[in-house]
């Protein structure tokens, strides 16, 4: 799943975060990222997976993790126990974000998520003028078998944020190869031309 | 057997080991098994801890009951515990039959056996005593050590008593204190023994008998707590053994009841029904928290050692909350530490069996951790 894309979202991920720092990775997949920040920037890695087969590609890579579900199972990190917490493309798909997203910051002194933004003009045109639910690149699922169950835009989370008293930090918007810094004055255009948002918070 | 337990490795430990119960041994036969070679950096040894009824034939043949080796299915040349790449170490328990001290010992003061006279020991204590060997074997850290069920309670005490031995360690669907179903199993088997009229209150060794068949029982129990009902269920079922009916008798009607009185009587051919009670005596007063005020999170502080702890989905003996409960532990305490369930219907027996996910996270694991521990020691 996570293809040659995504590595672009790793990279933004790991210009982000600085070295030696102690960072948990909801969601690790087989530890492409893990892999990344433990041999570019001495990060002491940790990640959380629910994929047996992903499980044993981080082992097999040498990267601690931990077998588990993120829904449900956060709370075996204790408060502030990790520098940066990141989630990647998985919030949309818990059943209670807000609960999820409440046990992140309570674990990273700072979390960063990466949400597929729903805001994006292709996935805006296809439900406008196909009227029917957009499968893109970066959401490859019909309705009936996305694991997506609250797709939000860029903008979305932004309001999320500020409606919750969550410090937004910085947000990355990505399409393709290119970012670009979103902020309030640039939040309607860089909504619609992101096809994935980076927002560090907390 | 007897000429035969001559002929095994074994050191005496010289250093005095005072046990938890108060009473301290010394000049202590400690046997043990290797496989495979130690290298010249000696950074490829491998510590096994074996579990209730295991002891230190891991692979290959046991020279002393001709059969397998309790853990071919993971050590071995070319396997997940590859001896031709790592040196592997297996200690019988004190406590056991297989050559370490154990009841069936001569007491020194009434130059009999110690029988019930014998003092009753901890995992701590079996641990303690496994360290005069590495000492012995020149091996100052190991690459890691390993061990389920019992051998996984082992080397979780191992860990917290010596946190600076071990490179890595993986804890196999063990426990971190036995629960109160585990305790009542336990109590079941000693009951089955103690009411065999044989026993005779540990004094059986006199007229040189066994009280078999109170072991035997003992060991059904063990049996039934190894398997998962699913496990069972399609293993046995309710196929009747080599007839085509009810013999209308308390005969082995079903399979899984010649299977059950097989592996009992089979079980006293090699072992020690007062080491039955003595190991797991060991495993129920075993609860790592207890000797740290601050809990388990306490046990583990400090610690260098990089984990892996492995739970199997069926296992109802050490559940998967169980081995969860040590990572928890480990992770407040800041330890680096990995976790997987293996899924599988093979019950609490899975880690001697052939279960392909298990022994490829087992070999993932050791041959990275070699990688990381050979490149720690160049910087």
């Amino acid at each position: 799943m996570k293809n040659l894309k995504m590595k672009k979202e790793f990279k933004v991920i790991a210009d982000l975060l600085p070295i030696n720092t102690r960072v948990l990775d909801v969601g690790c997949g087989d530890g492409s990222l893990m892999d990344l920040l433990y041999k570019k920037k001495n990060i002491e890695v940790r990640g959380l997976e629910l994929d047996q087969i992903n499980v044993q590609q981080c082992i097999h890579k040498g990267l601690p993790v931990i077998q588990g579900n993120a829904e449900t199972e956060l709370h075996q990190f204790p408060n502030q126990s990790f520098d940066y917490v990141v989630l990647s493309q998985t919030l949309q798909a818990f059943y209670d974000p807000e609960k999820v997203l409440r046990e992140l910051l309570r674990i990273g002194k700072s979390v960063i998520i990466s949400i597929p933004n729903f805001g994006y003009w292709k996935v805006r045109t296809k439900l406008l003028f196909f009227g029917k639910m957009p499968v893109t690149k970066t959401l490859p699922n019909t309705w009936y078998n996305t694991p997506n169950l609250h797709m939000c835009t860029i903008k979305d989370l932004f309001s999320f944020c500020d409606e919750k008293k969550i410090k937004i930090k910085k947000v990355i918007g990505v399409n393709e190869d290119k970012t670009s810094l979103i902020k309030r004055s640039n939040l309607e255009i860089k909504n619609l031309f992101s096809k994935l948002g980076i927002f560090l918070i907390g | 057997m007897k000429s035969k337990l001559e002929n095994i490795k074994k050191i005496i430990v010289t250093k005095p080991l005072k046990l938890d119960c108060g009473k301290t041994i010394n000049n202590f036969p400690l046997a043990y098994e290797t496989y495979g070679k130690l290298n010249k950096d000696k950074d490829n040894a491998i510590l096994v801890f074996h579990a209730l009824t295991g002891d230190q034939f891991v692979s290959g043949t046991n020279p002393v009951t001709n059969k397998e080796g309790w853990w071919v299915t993971a050590v071995g040349p070319g396997k997940a515990v590859d001896t031709n790449k790592y040196f592997v170490v297996c200690a019988n328990v004190i406590g056991g039959c297989m050559g370490s001290l154990g009841p069936k010992d001569i007491n020194p003061e009434t130059k009999q056996p110690y029988g019930l006279e014998f003092p009753v020991i901890t995992i701590r204590d079996m641990i303690r005593a496994q360290e005069s060997l590495l000492d012995h074997l020149g091996i100052k850290k190991l690459l890691c050590a390993t061990g389920g069920s019992m051998g996984g309670m082992q080397l979780l005490q191992f860990c917290s008593t010596f946190p600076n031995r071990c490179f890595s360690a993986i804890p196999i669907a063990c426990s971190a204190s036995h629960s109160a179903q585990n305790i009542a199993l336990n109590e079941l088997a000693r009951q089955a023994i103690m009411a065999d009229p044989v026993w005779d209150k540990g004094k059986y060794f006199l007229k040189d008998v066994q009280p078999k068949n109170g072991l035997a029982v003992a060991r059904m129990v063990g049996h039934i707590s190894y398997l998962s009902e699913k496990g069972m269920q399609e293993k046995f079922g309710r196929k009747l053994q080599e007839k085509a009916d009810y013999e209308f008798s308390f005969n082995a009607d079903f399979q899984v009841e010649s299977y059950l009185r097989h592996q009992g009587y089979a079980f006293v051919e090699r072992f020690d029904a007062n080491s039955v009670l003595y190991i797991t005596r060991a495993m129920d007063y075993f609860d790592l928290s207890k000797q740290f005020k601050g809990g388990l999170v306490e046990a583990f502080k400090g610690q260098k050692t990089k984990f892996l702890i492995i739970s199997f989905s069926s296992d109802w003996l050490y559940t998967t909350k169980e081995n969860k409960d040590i990572v928890i532990a480990l992770n407040a305490s800041g330890a680096d530490v990995s976790y997987s369930e293996i899924v599988t219907d093979k019950g609490h027996d899975s880690f001697l069996l052939q279960v392909p996910d298990f022994l490829k996270t087992l070999k993932s694991f050791i041959d990275s951790m070699y990688e990381k521990f050979k490149n720690e020691k160049r910087i």
